[in-house]
């Protein structure tokens, strides 16, 4: 049987090889500071990655023109999970490991979101989830990681709000008779129910009348439409996204579905929005992104500057990540330290000032979860601002439902 | 399952009328599409997995044109011609060089071909998807026919498909070249012997498949979300067009895409958790009792 040996020269190319490195290699270690950021970069819902990328890339110049944190200038690592969730718990512990990333930003929707969380679990670091929804990542205390925080809207938080705006605007409009049209898979399904179950609280007469379920990127809905049309419920509620919702709205004009009932969705982004080249005046919807809510000139400066830089919308997505950053700056700086414990206790309770709080704050709450975003309801129109009449949802509303849901859920 | 709101439907010529026009809409574009890969089939059998490809080119094609011209006449018709041409060059560059080797290497051309758009497409047009919007003349409110809703838009989608599917069925009986067509479809050598330019016949036939195609993307395009890969759920759908109506006849996939743009229809209201199901279940009753298709005839 032959062995490999390694021979004098490999040993010898090696080593010079890895002796011109290592300075190299030492050197940016102990000057340049690496974020490790993940997410999905290809494929259909690129635009979560992309958009969470170009925030962070903005985030980076102004903090490095700051004088970076703890006088090192930061420089992000961007990774590609596809979306899958073996993958982003491979990356995100590739980036910690091999690739010296000192802090995290997971950039990841929830499936990836959910892996990420244990490996965090394991390896200490501190990251910060930027776009996971999911409530349960920080509300269930089994799942909650000490170094890993949330700063993003949360499941439960838009769903309160959101039930609680239809109940009210249901009653004043004297509806009562709803269909609802939502995606057919966990989220559709799931997220429709919550509304649901709240907005039957806050108003208990309303009736169901016909539920539709398209598949995920069903390119033809005329069926679903004409459906609907034929239950003739006065109000119908979409949690349809991105292309889907284009579609819907381009195929819902075509049966003037938008004049015969009143439609609410929560899902209504930039990127929805400035696509559909007929938008419907009058669609009750959510802010996800918008730079008139909060009005005020931080938020409008950074939504034109973003325009201007990438000559597109900024998402949703953009202004978690934004946060995010936002967060660390302050915390490494109150810390003093990199360490996930030290950066831990002092996210853990701390209120900053942003922008894009309703009230010009966002507190990160004792459950590694942000409070105080911008939530709001307002109504489409078909050119910019695309959403006006914004009504700021009620904060203390929200937390105190929550607490009850949670009860519920026996997390506390 | 839902049978009490079946029967209702049925009951009222309101939803009878709104659910029919619903199922000849998603049918027709359905057959648009499944006529070239049919006709493809049927001539030169070709199994043209890359035919979802022409349809998304054709939606993309439209959407540019309609942007740089403003018109959707024109939108329409480049992306026919465009996809027409890109038929023949499919056919030329690539699929002639496989005819009579093994299907999986006709497979891997298509396959390779798929995939190569989805990433032409997002170089091109960008990863995110796209809405082309309605163009002006049928920003206009629906009509209203015994209490049911048909969109006027859609009501000359399926006229000007009804007017291919007639203008192709006549061309492919009486025509000359129908005729030649027909008769490569049985016997390609016997059709070469007597003197056909059967390189210039597949080509040709290509092209026509191609701008179906084409055709069916641009007009679905101002109602449907324009995305990179957007091909393959149409691609699926118009395999089992083919295979209920039998592989090779434009009337059996005429046929079969009504039927299955009818049960999608009525589907939804009867079986709402099982639409998509029930185009399965057609396929495989119409298999079981016509192993052929609908109008299938046995390959010697």
């Amino acid at each position: 049987m032959r062995t490999r040996k390694i021979g004098r020269r490999t040993l010898l190319a090696t080593g010079t090889a890895g002796m011109l490195a290592a300075p190299w290699v030492a050197g940016a270690q102990a000057k340049t500071l690496r974020i490790g950021m993940q997410s999905i970069l290809s494929g259909p819902i690129a635009l979560l990655g992309t958009s969470s990328r170009n925030a962070l890339q903005m985030e980076a110049e102004r903090i490095n023109a700051a004088g970076g944190f703890l006088g090192r200038p930061i420089e992000f690592v961007y990774r590609d999970s596809k979306g899958q969730p073996q993958e982003a718990a491979r990356v995100a512990r590739e980036l910690v490991n091999s690739t010296g990333c000192e802090l995290l930003i997971d950039a990841e929707a929830s499936s990836g979101s959910f892996a990420v969380q244990e490996v965090v679990r394991d390896l200490g670091v501190a990251c910060i989830h930027t776009n996971s929804e999911t409530s349960s990542l920080t509300a269930d205390p089994k799942i909650r990681v000490p170094t890993a925080f949330r700063v993003a809207r949360q499941g439960v938080h838009d769903a309160i709000a959101g039930s609680t705006y239809l109940a009210k605007f249901a009653t004043d409009k004297k509806i009562s008779k709803w269909a609802t049209c939502s995606p057919d898979y966990a989220y559709g399904r799931d997220t429709t129910a919550q509304y649901l179950e709240f907005f039957k609280r806050a108003k208990p007469d309303i009736e169901v009348v016909t539920q539709a379920w398209p598949k995920l990127g069903q390119a033809d809905l005329t069926e679903v439409i004409t459906k609907l049309i034929q239950a003739k419920p006065q109000a119908l509620f979409t949690l349809l996204y991105a292309g889907d919702l284009s579609a819907f709205v381009n195929q819902g004009n075509v049966y003037a579905l938008f004049s015969q009932m009143t439609v609410a969705s929560p899902n209504f982004d930039y990127p929805v929005l400035t696509a559909i080249k007929n938008l419907p005046t009058g669609i009750q919807s959510a802010t996800r992104y918008l730079e008139t809510f909060p009005d005020n000139p931080g938020n409008k400066a950074w939504g034109e500057a973003y325009r201007k830089k990438f000559n597109e919308y900024p998402t949703n997505w953009s202004w978690q990540n934004t946060v995010a950053m936002q967060f660390y700056e302050a915390a490494v700086k109150k810390a003093n330290s990199l360490d996930g414990k030290a950066l831990a206790a002092a996210l853990t309770g701390m209120k900053i000032n942003t922008p894009f709080g309703v009230d010009g704050t966002i507190t990160m709450r004792d459950d590694h979860t942000t409070i105080n975003y911008a939530i709001g309801w307002g109504q489409t129109v078909p050119k910019p601002p695309y959403i006006t009449d914004v009504k700021p949802a009620d904060w203390g509303r929200i937390v105190e439902l929550e607490t009850e849901w949670k009860k519920e859920q026996h997390y506390i | 399952m839902d049978l009490d709101a079946l029967g209702n439907c049925f009951a009222s010529s309101a939803c009878v009328v709104t659910q029919t026009t619903s199922g000849l809409i998603v049918g027709m574009l359905l057959f648009l599409v499944a006529a070239g890969l049919t006709l493809i089939f049927g001539v030169l059998k070709i199994v043209n997995f890359a035919h979802g490809t022409f349809y998304m080119l054709g939606g993309y094609v439209a959407f540019s044109t309609l942007a740089l011209t403003d018109s959707y006449t024109l939108a329409v018709v480049a992306a026919a011609a465009a996809m027409a041409l890109f038929g023949v060059l499919f056919e030329r560059l690539l699929i002639a060089r496989v005819y009579g080797s093994n299907v999986l290497m006709q497979l891997l051309i298509c396959y390779a071909v798929v995939l190569i758009f989805d990433d032409v497409v997002k170089i091109v047009w960008g990863p995110d998807f796209h809405a082309m919007g309605m163009p002006p003349a049928f920003q206009v409110a629906p009509l209203f026919i015994a209490g049911g809703v048909v969109p006027p838009f859609y009501a000359v989608l399926i006229g000007i498909s009804a007017v291919i599917a007639i203008v192709l069925g006549l061309g492919l009986a009486l025509t000359r070249i129908g005729k030649t067509v027909r008769a490569a479809a049985q016997n390609p050598s016997m059709v070469s012997a007597l003197g056909v330019n059967t390189t210039l016949l597949f080509a040709l036939v290509f092209a026509v498949g191609g701008a179906l195609a084409g055709l069916a993307g641009a007009l679905a395009a101002p109602v449907r979300s324009l995305s990179p890969g957007m091909g393959f759920s149409i691609l699926i759908e118009s395999f089992i067009v083919t295979v209920i109506g039998g592989m090779g006849s434009i009337a059996g996939a005429l046929v079969a895409a009504l039927v299955i743009g009818l049960l999608r229809g009525f589907g939804t209201i009867g079986f709402p958790m099982f639409t998509d199901g029930l185009t399965y279940v057609a396929m495989i009753l119409i298999l079981v009792t016509r192993p052929h298709g609908l109008f299938g005839r046995e390959v010697a």
